[in-house]
């Protein structure tokens, strides 16, 4: 056996090659403890190495077709042996990817590793990021359901504001003028070929400089990169260098090992995610929202005022990416520990937390209407307790008008409008009457229901909604009463 | 590397460059421009089709109501995906006795999710960021830049209402153009 393993490595020359790669020196503060940091790397391309798997086997059963790809996400999930599960674990192992790039980004960024020699490896890194987006949104598409269709609606109606070339650039997007098969064939091309394409070789220059400019060291504080003198330093490090392969790979392979795990305990514990429904745009009910990475993209639109959102749509991101671009060339020397660079820790906090909120309010989505509230979430009983007749009959014109789509009571209905649990506490009826008549000044919010209900109605509905006030609450007087 | 006894050769070589450059360039100029013209082949403009809606006196005056069919746009493998709803509504005649109507497409303004229609309340509701709408089409709130946008309709000799079947409309690209009817 041995012998023919020798034979074969003697022609094809696989230990002269390689073994001389895995063995290249690493600084000895990389094999220490301090080494637990560089994991993250590793980590996202194991769990590129199961997406690849789960793709190829998702592939076999999936059919890229506007008329039958529903169906056949219906026979992974309840046909297909362990379908459901190779579903699953697609989209977990590539959440896991998502979460490992970003983790392995923020600790390049705080350690200083970007820096001079490794500009390069850092952009390289950059489009890596966009290429794992590119292919988390792109694989949202192919889950063919309401998400996806009217996510493409979405993108489609954002792409259609690009000055002068929008329209056709929508028609480029989609595959034809409207969203169909043309659409889904194209998005399956992206996530299919030309992104894993252009991943794969961005990661094989990401791999080339790595081995090439090598693995950082520690940063020390105090030590500043100097790029007149860090070559000379490096070198003096790598003198003292630890061969990767050994213990460094071991963590690396543990922490894989770890990754892939959780992710398989995820995807058997909670399984495939959707499809959410059968791809019929004429179904009501639709409710669309984009995949957890862009959240805070939606939250972030959302809560913009409508005369930025044109920028924040088409300028917003170019910027971003171009910021991220520039990162290791603005800040090319110096300082490395994050000990000594409180902006970049600064930074990262700020960013992290701004990506949190808005991710949190993506998921809450106060913004959206509750388009069920009216019919779906009654009046609490205690409200309509010991009301009059016409109070009553303003409770009834409350849920029929869709007033509760946007204005929760005691937190239950919409939650685009203020909670309407104690308005007439703060609001008189003159009040009452012209906010309802002539909604927010200026078209702001509040559509003007004046010509959407009768006298009567009006009359009823104002009567009711002075009745609520917390308790012992006075009515709601102006300075004139 | 160039021999005294043949003084051609350097001119040779330099043909042989210049022949690979213009080869190379001439095959790159075959292979790309089919297939940039094979990509480009999603903006052609299809000739505008009509969907029979259904005979005027199906449609209640005054009433909006959601008439779904399927695109002729669509590509024979669309599956579902080629169902097409219009909200409809019929305004009586105009003062030349001939039927009016409005309609409009379901997809939002703002970001081209789908509008719901509440007859209680007569306002168009979006369900992604609120955008509300009054029933003949205008923005009443929230988000949207404009109204909803209005399909091209006609009405046949023998009194049928047709629709020319929508494209996916956006901002740059509503319902009106390129076709006048």
């Amino acid at each position: 056996m041995k012998r023919i393993l020798e034979w074969f490595d003697a022609h094809l020359g696989i230990r002269e090659a390689v073994l001389p790669l895995l063995k290249h020196p690493i600084p000895k503060g990389a094999a220490g403890p301090m080494g637990w940091w560089y994991v993250f790397g590793s980590a996202s391309m194991t769990m590129l190495a199961v997406q690849i798997l789960t793709g190829i086997a998702l592939s076999l059963v999936f059919v890229p077709s506007a008329d039958n790809a529903y169906e056949s996400l219906l026979y992974l999930n309840f046909d297909q042996p362990l379908g459901w599960f190779v579903r699953a674990l697609h989209y977990y192992a590539g959440s896991g990817m998502v979460v490992m790039v970003l983790l392995h980004m923020a600790q390049v960024f705080l350690q200083g590793s970007y820096k001079y020699p490794r500009e390069l490896t850092w952009v390289l890194g950059v489009f890596l990021l966009l290429c794992t987006l590119g292919m988390f949104f792109t694989g949202q598409v192919l889950r063919w359901d309401p998400d996806a269709y009217w996510g493409v609606a979405v993108g489609a109606s954002m792409t259609g504001r690009v000055p002068f070339l929008g329209p056709y650039l929508v028609h480029l997007l989609l595959g034809g003028p409207t969203i169909g098969g043309d659409t889904l064939s194209r998005f399956f091309d992206l996530h299919v070929f030309i992104i894993p394409g252009a991943l794969l070789f961005f990661l094989a220059v990401h791999l080339w400089l790595v081995l090439k400019r090598g693995v950082s060291e520690p940063p020390v504080p105090g030590q500043v990169v100097d790029p007149n003198t860090y070559n000379a330093h490096y070198e003096k490090e790598l003198q003292n260098g630890v061969p990767f392969l050994g213990m460094p790979m071991l963590r690396d392979a543990i922490v894989s090992a770890l990754a892939v795990i959780a992710v398989v305990v995820l995807a058997a514990v909670i399984g495939p995610k959707g499809p959410s429904g059968p791809p019929d745009p004429t179904l009501s009910g639709a409710n669309p929202r984009p995949e957890w990475p862009f959240l805070w993209l939606f939250a972030l639109l959302s809560l913009s005022p409508p005369a930025a959102e044109t920028f924040i749509m088409l300028i917003f991101p170019v910027v971003l990416i171009v910021v991220l671009f520039l990162v290791p060339f603005v800040s090319r020397r110096g300082e490395r520990a994050p000990s000594r660079r409180p902006v970049a820790v600064l930074s990262v906090l700020v960013i992290l937390t701004t990506l949190g909120v808005l991710t949190y309010e993506g998921v809450a989505a106060p913004w959206s209407p509750k388009m069920t509230a009216w019919s779906g979430d009654p009046v609490p009983k205690h409200l309509l307790e010991k009301r009059s007749p016409r109070q009553m009959q303003g409770a009834a014109v409350l849920q029929i008008k869709q007033c509760r789509n946007c204005h929760a009571l005691e937190g239950v209905g919409g939650q685009r409008g203020p909670d309407l649990t104690a308005v007439g506490g703060h609001m008189t009826r003159d009040q009452l009457i012209d906010q309802i008549s002539n909604g927010t000044p200026g078209g702001g919010n509040m559509p003007a229901f004046g010509k959407q209900m009768t006298p009567a109605e009006m009359d009823a509905l104002v009567d009711f909604l002075t009745t609520l006030r917390g308790r012992g609450q006075p009515v709601a007087s102006t300075g004139t009463r | 590397m160039t021999h005294p006894s043949m003084p051609s050769q350097p001119e040779r070589r330099t043909f042989f460059h210049w022949l690979t450059y213009l080869a190379s360039v001439a095959a790159a100029a075959l292979l790309g421009v089919p297939l940039v013209a094979f990509l480009l082949g999603a903006l052609r403009r299809k000739e505008a089709e009509w969907v029979r809606l259904g005979p005027v006196k199906d449609f209640p005056q005054g009433q909006t109501r959601m008439v779904t069919f399927d695109n002729p746009l669509r590509q024979p493998w669309d599956g579902m995906t080629a169902h097409t709803g219009v909200f409809v509504c019929y305004l009586g005649k105009d003062n030349n006795q001939k039927d009016q109507f409005r309609v409009l497409a379901v997809n939002c303004a703002h970001l081209g999710c789908p509008v719901s229609w509440f007859p209680r309340s007569g306002l168009f509701m979006c369900p992604c960021h609120g955008g509300v709408y009054y029933e003949n089409g205008e923005r009443a709130s929230g988000p949207p830049p404009r109204g909803l946008f209005p399909c091209v309709w006609r009405v046949t000799e023998d009194g049928k209402l047709e629709v020319q079947a929508p494209h996916y409309p956006s901002l740059q690209d509503t319902l009106r153009n390129p076709t006048k009817v």
